[in-house]
């Protein structure tokens, strides 16, 4: 299974009637087991394609062909939960064939075991993204969307995290995009970076990385960073920031 | 507690005013009383009280599912909102009185004619509510069911719904409220039974304990149902906000 993306072109009409560019040029690929993340400068439109490649929005210029019959599971930059339903209801609705086996070890490895009663008012975001990453794994989706799963949660809950996706996207075959500001999440998690221009995104480049995530050491981490820096140097249009964390 | 204490101070303000202002004008609570006893012997009370809660049933049945759906559609649809807006304004400013006469004259004196004009003014209260709770829904939420593939069912029953119980609250709670007060001008009006008909009755008569009689069971009637029912039922809708933090 593969997903090819072959967008030419997302205008908005924005209040005032005038059109807005927000996608130009951007094509790629992904084949089942690769994990695609998406980087770009703040803003640039990877909602957008996020939601082109989601079949959410079908005003596009272009083409992109899904994996048919292909499950689909997406994490939204904000959690997006039922607030009226429980933890454990939030992720059943989603995933109604889930065996409890299933759920209960999903919910240990994400440490929402004690929480499954809760409703999401009464979870810290953390604890409700992590709700969010359950929803997205019990479906075994066999194409996987996550919109910046780590924003805004702290240094070391999002480095056990991005831990937990890497173990969950290893144990199945599947499509995964991942989009986030963080090039150190990208290289931790990616085994294909694509990225991005400022807006109107563009696809600056593709940069396949061959080592396997496991045997991934900090040196080759930082050897990687340091191509992706020299990259950026040669396309000043894309304001990537190497030493960004989060 | 304070409940009660609050019903005994009506009922002494109450002895107390009928001991000032003479039987004639108003009847201690003890003939009230007396009467009602004799009325429920007879089993007219429950005749009556009977007849005008299955209108209020069907009335307001008709009208809440009627007025949701439209509702929801002009809350969906710019065109239908464009066309259902005149007729709202009128509905809503309709007196009852004109619509209930109306009724009675074209359908004739009937039961449907009786239930259909109850149901109509209390419509456009439950379109408008509704309308408001429709455009108010997340569209972040109806994306999430989108991609997760939830069937028609489960996102009504599980996105949808939820969001807008609080509306359809709304709508029952002062709908309802409307349509205790039509029900009775509507018997009164033209049915040959029901509270608002023995109201009529006792009025001609002059009847002052009759009328007391069956107003105050239709009143405690009501309070059972709010509180039986309603208030329940609203509690139950929105017990994931009580919880939260």
């Amino acid at each position: 299974m593969q997903l090819d993306v072959d967008i030419t072109g997302k205008s908005f009409i924005s209040a005032a009637g005038k059109p807005h560019r927000v996608l130009s040029d951007i094509s790629f690929a992904l084949a089942t087991g690769e994990v695609g993340v998406v980087v770009g400068p703040s803003g640039c439109g990877k909602s957008t394609m996020l939601r082109i490649l989601a079949g959410l929005d079908p005003n596009y210029q272009g083409r992109v062909a899904r994996p048919a019959g292909a499950r689909l599971a997406m994490v939204f930059q904000e959690p997006r939960l039922l607030p009226w339903r429980s933890v454990a209801d939030n992720v059943r609705l989603a995933a109604p064939d889930a065996d409890d086996a299933r759920l209960a070890a999903l919910f240990s490895v994400l440490e929402l075991s004690a929480h499954r009663d809760h409703y999401p008012g009464e979870l810290s975001l953390g604890l409700a993204r992590r709700v969010a990453l359950a929803r997205a794994f019990a479906v075994e989706p066999d194409f996987l969307i996550l919109d910046e799963p780590l924003a805004s949660l702290d240094d070391a809950l999002a480095a056990r995290l991005r831990e937990e996706i890497a173990t969950l996207v290893g144990s199945r075959p599947m499509i995964t995009l991942l989009v986030t500001h963080s090039l150190d999440d990208a290289v931790r998690l990616g085994d294909k970076l694509i990225l991005l221009s400022a807006r109107p995104a563009r696809l600056l480049h593709t940069l396949p990385i061959a080592i396997p995530r496991t045997a991934r050491d900090e040196q080759v981490i930082a050897a990687i960073k340091a191509d992706l820096a020299r990259l950026n140097l040669a396309n000043p249009s894309g304001s990537l920031d190497p030493d960004r964390q989060q | 507690m304070l409940r009660l204490l609050s019903f005994v101070l009506f009922l002494a303000t109450w002895w107390i005013a009928a001991l000032l202002a003479g039987s004639a004008k108003l009847p201690a609570p003890s003939i009230v009383f007396a009467t009602m006893i004799a009325e429920a012997r007879s089993g007219a009370l429950f005749l009556h009280l009977g007849v005008t809660l299955a209108r209020v049933v069907l009335a307001f049945t008709l009208a809440m599912s009627v007025g949701s759906a439209i509702g929801h559609l002009m809350g969906r649809s710019r065109l239908a909102n464009r066309l259902g807006d005149p007729w709202l304004i009128l509905l809503l400013n309709l007196p009852a009185l004109v619509v209930i006469v109306l009724a009675y004259i074209w359908a004739g004196l009937t039961e449907a004619a009786a239930i259909a004009a109850i149901a109509i003014n209390k419509l456009p209260t439950a379109v408008v509510t509704l309308r408001e709770g429709t455009r108010a829904l997340d569209p972040a939420l109806d994306e999430m069911a989108q991609v997760f593939a939830f069937p028609r069912w489960r996102t009504f029953r599980h996105v949808l719904l939820p969001q807008l119980a609080p509306y359809i609250a709304a709508a029952a709670r002062s709908g309802l409220s409307l349509v205790w007060k039509i029900v009775l001008v509507a018997e009164l009006l033209g049915r040959p039974n029901g509270i608002g008909f023995e109201i009529g009755v006792a009025f001609q008569l002059f009847d002052i304990p009759l009328l007391l009689a069956y107003s105050l069971s239709f009143a405690a009637v009501v309070l059972v149902i709010e509180a039986v029912l309603v208030q329940p039922f609203e509690l139950r809708v929105s017990r994931w906000r009580l919880r939260a933090a």
